[in-house]
């Protein structure tokens, strides 16, 4: 049913036939050096600011680079570039970004489901940053739950689409499709049209040079900078590069996702799946979450679990419920697929004197919202750098508390996504929570306390410290417990007395 | 046009009405909409917004009533942002509120410029009937 997907992924360091020396890298082996370096290649004006106390400031002329032009590296670009002209200060900001996001299929991709949360959605545009329309491949209204005892059906309370199905590159291999412009080439744009510089060269090494960070690039160039910028995500080899330098850095631990693409066509896309997101909780083991999203021509299937591998893909989609989703009840040869990788702990110690690692490469929610991560990351880091300096401890300070809000959010998120693993589990638990949900979605009056939980746990909109503290209402819980009652006494629910939603 | 983000308004709907409450801010993401006020009993269109602008902000910001109504000329598209959610994000990131500012003093120097021709105008009139 599903292809065998044997297409790595192609690493920057792989793609050019450059293997990466790792005695090239010596990254944070002498960080007093670096706050008194003079090396050459950068502006080297570091007049002592005010507010940083290591003396460690942007000042015109300052060279910055960011290594990988993935959400998180354009929009620190694009804060980071805003925040200085507010200020008054003048900078080189060079974004290192070997992908041509042009290109169709895994070449011009950075592997990823391609959800925008509402939550994002809405900071971005509040941030001046409306996705256009060439982006956003469907917008998104609703959810449709899918579990071995049923479906419902979970809209938004507003009728308005606020969730975006995008390309990370420029669509699925041999797509062509010449109408769109991928997310990531969007925020890409975005950035260079705030000041930054695109260069399209792959970043090999992170070395000092007199105290400076140098970037090695694959056709051996060194190029000095006053503060590097960590935004490789986690299919880098630089971040295990940096590991071994044995300061105080350790990347995340990741998990395997797998990504799919089927081409239906527009008309069977509409009529199979419309502008609703496709959830399956479904008793398979090692399957966290599954959902398919519905984008133009196309569908994206993406699974999340401890150990995403052919075996769980086929037993998922010769699951009835997956079936059903699919014109003539089975799903088409998918056309495009990758197995990125994922965080499910955050990196230690994701700074020090003129490095900053973020997105991915740092911290990320669990399971969800990746892209939300990026931005909160990259804004974090974008004021702490602009504002206060990019010393170690101004990192600590500025930067770590955005990261640690996250991090710490994550381990409530484990929990919720543990009671979610009992619920595949359980079957009397699915009864109850699809009967629950399907008494607020099609219900008169009835609050909606399980779909708001669900909502925001498919959508990654609110944080998880939120979700739990909602399904710890005594409401909530004695509203569950009846569900589960009388779901599994088989007392019709709303929907089956055929009552609708005022 | 149902594929894309947001909420459709078809012409002559209207968006926020003057003197409700509101707690969402908006952005157009394509067409246009009028801004209009009501002046001695009088619907008077004040202001004209195209898709990128902002509006509803002052009822979110103030947490008052909104102080005019917009009403969607021609189809429009928009999507609104929670006060909830900005407000909660401004509380984490405070430099979230730089772009509503911005769109602030933007308006504050086009109601500057047009009290000036205003003015321009009237005295011109009262110097011409003398």
């Amino acid at each position: 049913m599903v292809q065998k997907y044997n297409n790595k992924i192609s690493r920057p360091d792989e793609k050019d036939g450059n293997k990466v020396q790792p005695e090239a890298v010596r990254i944070l082996t002498d960080p007093d050096s670096w706050r008194t370096g003079t090396g050459s290649g950068s502006g080297h004006n570091n007049a002592p600011d005010p507010h940083s106390t290591d003396g460690l400031c942007l000042t015109d002329g300052n060279r910055v680079a960011v290594v990988g032009g993935g959400p998180a590296g354009t929009l620190f670009s694009r804060f980071l570039m805003r925040t200085l002209r507010r200020i008054g200060t003048h900078i080189e900001l060079d974004i290192f970004e070997p992908r041509n996001f042009n290109y169709c299929g895994p070449a011009g991709c950075n592997h990823c489901g391609g959800v925008v949360s509402e939550s994002l959605v809405q900071l971005l545009a509040a941030d001046g940053i409306i996705l256009p329309d060439e982006t956003v491949q469907r917008g998104i209204d609703s959810y449709v739950m899918h579990m071995d005892v049923g479906s419902v059906r979970i809209d938004t309370p507003l009728q308005e689409k606020r969730i975006a199905a995008v390309y990370r590159g420029h669509g699925p291999k041999k797509s062509e499709q010449s109408h769109i412009t991928g997310f990531d080439h969007y925020l890409l744009r975005e950035a260079v049209r705030a000041g930054a510089h695109h260069r399209p060269h792959m970043v090999t090494s992170v070395d000092f040079d007199s105290g400076h960070p140098q970037i090695k690039l694959a056709d051996g160039r060194k190029e000095s900078y006053d503060l590097v910028v960590v935004a490789s995500g986690l299919n880098s080899a630089l971040l295990g590069l940096v590991e071994q330098t044995g300061r105080g850095f350790s990347r995340p631990q990741m998990a395997k996702s797998f990504v799919a693409e089927f081409k239906l066509g527009a008309a069977a896309v509409e009529r199979h799946l419309g502008s609703s997101m496709n959830v399956f909780l479904l008793d398979l083991p090692h399957l966290q979450f599954a959902a398919l999203i519905p984008k133009g021509d196309y569908v994206t299937l993406v699974m999340l679990g401890d150990k995403v591998d052919e075996g769980l893909v086929n037993a998922f989609l010769n699951a009835e419920e997956v079936r059903r989703c699919f014109p003539d009840n089975r799903p088409p040869q998918n056309i495009c697929q990758c197995l990125p990788r994922l965080n499910v702990t955050h990196a230690r110690k994701p700074y020090a004197d003129r490095v900053v690692f973020i997105g991915d490469s740092g911290v990320a929610r669990l399971y969800k919202d990746g892209i939300g991560s990026a931005y909160r990351t990259a804004k974090a880091a974008a004021n702490c750098v602009a504002l206060y300096g990019y010393s170690e401890r101004n990192f600590k300070e500025h930067y770590w508390p955005a990261c640690r809000k996250i991090v710490f959010d994550n381990m409530i998120g484990k929990c919720v996504f543990g009671v979610c693993h009992l619920i595949q589990r359980l079957t009397f638990a699915r009864r109850g929570v699809l009967r629950m949900t399907e008494q607020e979605q099609y219900g008169a009056g009835v609050a909606p306390r399980m779909s708001s939980v669900l909502w925001d746990v498919f959508t990654g909109s609110a944080p998880y410290r939120e979700v739990l503290l909602r399904t710890l209402h005594p409401v909530f819980i004695s509203r569950l417990l009846w569900n589960l009652a009388a779901a599994n006494l088989r007392l019709p629910s709303a929907r089956k007395r055929g009552v609708t939603a005022s | 046009m149902n594929e894309e983000l947001g909420r459709v308004y078809q012409d002559g709907e209207i968006i926020i009405t003057e003197g409700e409450v509101g707690d969402c801010m908006y952005i157009i993401q394509q067409g246009t909409a009028d801004v209009i006020r009501m002046e001695e009993g009088r619907p008077t269109v004040v202001d004209t917004m195209e898709a990128g602008e902002l509006f509803g902000e002052m009822a979110i910001v103030e947490n008052t009533v909104r102080s005019s109504t917009v009403k969607a000329r021609g189809t429009v598209r928009a999507i609104t942002i929670d006060r909830k959610t900005f407000m909660r994000r401004i509380q984490e990131d405070p430099s979230l509120a730089m772009s509503v500012l911005e769109v602030l003093c933007h308006r504050v120097r086009n109601l500057d410029g047009n009290i000036a021709h205003l003015k321009q105008q009237l005295e011109s009139q009262r110097g011409g009937g003398v």
